[in-house]
């Protein structure tokens, strides 16, 4: 079954230095694994919110904001496509994931 | 034909949440399973007058469900990968009547009990898809139970069914690295039904299904399905020594009828010589290392439901296990009922000494029991004025009308400055009300 599972964080939590230090290697890790076991068919992380836009349209009008959703304290901040036997497995794999620590997985089966 | 009604209800009973189980597993599909249990008993309410009632109601029953399952599946050709699961798991043309013998029937009862408790489904979705599938409560009657509309209910069961399609929530019992979290889970599942029967007593409510004979009865399922799991013979005791009390808790008024004026001869004993059993079966197993929080809280309602008369309760012996109870899941309310049981075993200073040192600790604002217990201990202290302040501050948080009445007339006593009577047994309001 396929899952998307998306990486969220609120920017306002501080991580101490050490933990920001151990992160990208952390992260690479996790990859890594869900890789060579065929679980991650694929993902990324995204540009920093002040890149993003939203767009709208209402009335025929295109509608744009200059940054992610403005109402949620959490943000995307990456995304894996990941294809796992049921949700346990799911479960299993975004628990692993180091944001589960901080932030949390968000994972949403395909329609 | 009377005995036939009574048979198909008897069978029901027994009955309803297996077949469900087994045709779940079966077919894949939550709602063709119940429609084809619910096809079964119609058929049997049908035929039974004219053929008689089956020597194994349960084994004719699973085979009509299953022949009905199959019929369904083979008619609709695009299920082809059910089709193939169904003709690998059934038997041939199974006459009803014909035996299909019990151990054929795996239960499978368990995985369906694990997969309605997931913790992936929401609290509420989670409690009535256990009703409805393996008590069999039809929505109607959940909805009446839970105080809520029936679409409502009916929305939150379509929901659930959809999640455990769409998510992927398997039907199982989990693997065993997950089964201690899952077991607590579907634990305080059944626990929570047992509560919502057992505080909603008083008389106001009686349209409401027996939630506590269903709790239990579940609890029973699970106690035998899974024997080596203590803490399930723990919950099974602990919902038995609280049901015991039932006939004792109101009075004639409808009023409540706190623990220490109950009339104890109305107590169900063999209810609690069965409980009391169970309770050593699970202690048994329970080394001193893993004992569970229900074991504790059994042992709790033992202490109370063994006492020949309120003065005769170990109230230290109540305290010693709220202790251990609170090392084991932290909780501001178990710490509460030791101060209660404290100031029983050692006196009401005792008690307010960790009371006060509750209050200040913070956490149990708005709980009305913490003022409640404040104000008893303050009474029993022969201090009316600050009892009185510490009732009112119980009055504004109470909610439920037999407690406010309780309150109530305290406040009263307080206000006329009423002294504490010596022969009086003082109340332990706080533990676990009644």
């Amino acid at each position: 079954m396929k899952y998307l599972m998306l990486v969220c964080v609120d920017e306002s939590v501080e991580l101490s230095p050490a933990e920001r230090a151990e992160m990208p290697a952390a992260t690479e890790a996790w990859v890594s694994e869900m890789d060579s076991k065929g679980i991650r068919l694929l993902g990324s992380q995204l540009a920093p919110l002040s890149d993003a836009t939203t767009v709208r349209v209402r009335d025929a009008e295109v509608l744009l904001g200059d940054g992610p959703f403005a109402e949620t304290k959490e943000q995307i901040a990456g995304f894996d496509l990941i294809e796992c036997a049921d949700l346990d497995q799911a479960i299993e794999v975004a628990s692993k994931h180091p944001v589960a620590r901080f932030g949390a997985l968000q994972v949403r089966p395909f329609m | 034909m009377a005995g036939v009604r009574e048979a198909v209800d008897e069978a029901f009973r027994a009955e309803w949440g297996r077949i469900v189980a087994t045709l779940i597993g079966m077919t894949g599909d939550w709602d063709l399973a119940e429609e084809c249990a619910q096809d079964a008993f119609a058929q049997a309410l049908r035929v039974w007058p004219r053929d008689g009632i089956p020597r194994r109601p349960g084994a004719w029953l699973t085979t009509v469900a299953r022949n009905r399952a199959l019929d369904r599946l083979r008619r609709h050709a695009s299920e082809a990968v059910k089709l193939q699961q169904a003709a690998v798991l059934s038997p041939a043309e199974n006459p009803p009547g014909g035996d299909v013998d019990a151990e054929d029937i795996p239960d499978d009862r368990l995985r369906l009990i694990f997969t309605c408790c997931h913790p992936a489904l929401p609290l509420e979705a989670r409690v009535a898809l256990t009703l409805r599938t393996l008590a069999g409560l039809s929505t109607a009657e959940i909805a009446r139970a839970f105080l809520t509309a029936e679409p409502t209910m009916a929305k939150r069961l379509v929901r659930a069914k959809q999640k455990i399609r769409n998510a992927g929530i398997p039907y199982r019992v989990p693997p065993a690295h997950l089964l201690p979290e899952r077991t607590n889970g579907v634990l305080a599942v059944l626990y929570l039904l047992f509560n919502e029967g057992y505080t909603a007593t008083a008389g106001s409510r009686l349209v409401r299904h027996d939630l506590c004979a269903e709790a239990i009865r579940l609890a029973r399922a699970l106690a035998r399905l899974m024997p080596d799991e203590p803490e399930a013979k723990a919950l099974l005791a602990l919902m038995l020594f609280h049901h015991a009390r039932r006939a004792s808790r109101v009075n004639a008024a409808g009023d409540v009828v706190t623990l220490e004026d109950q009339d104890r001869s109305l107590w169900d004993r063999q209810e609690i010589a069965e409980a009391a059993t169970l309770l050593d079966a699970a202690a048994g197993r329970e080394q001193r290392e893993r004992r569970g929080p229900y074991l504790l809280q059994a042992a709790i309602a033992q202490c109370h439901a063994t006492a020949p008369a309120a003065a005769d309760t170990d109230w230290t012996l109540i305290a010693s296990l709220y202790g251990l109870l609170g090392q084991l899941v932290p909780s501001a309310v178990v710490e509460l009922n030791r101060a209660v049981a404290v100031g029983m075993a050692d006196g009401p200073a005792a008690g307010l000494a960790l009371v006060d040192a509750l209050a200040a600790a913070g956490g149990l604002e708005g709980y009305y029991l913490l003022p409640a217990t404040r104000a008893d201990l303050l009474r029993r202290l022969g201090r009316p004025a600050e009892a009185a302040q510490s009732y009112r501050q119980a009055l504004d948080l109470a909610v439920n009308d037999a407690e406010r009445r309780y309150l109530a007339r305290r406040l009263a006593e307080a206000e006329a400055g009423v002294g504490p009577d010596p022969d009086a047994q003082a109340g332990p309001d706080a533990d676990a009300a009644n």
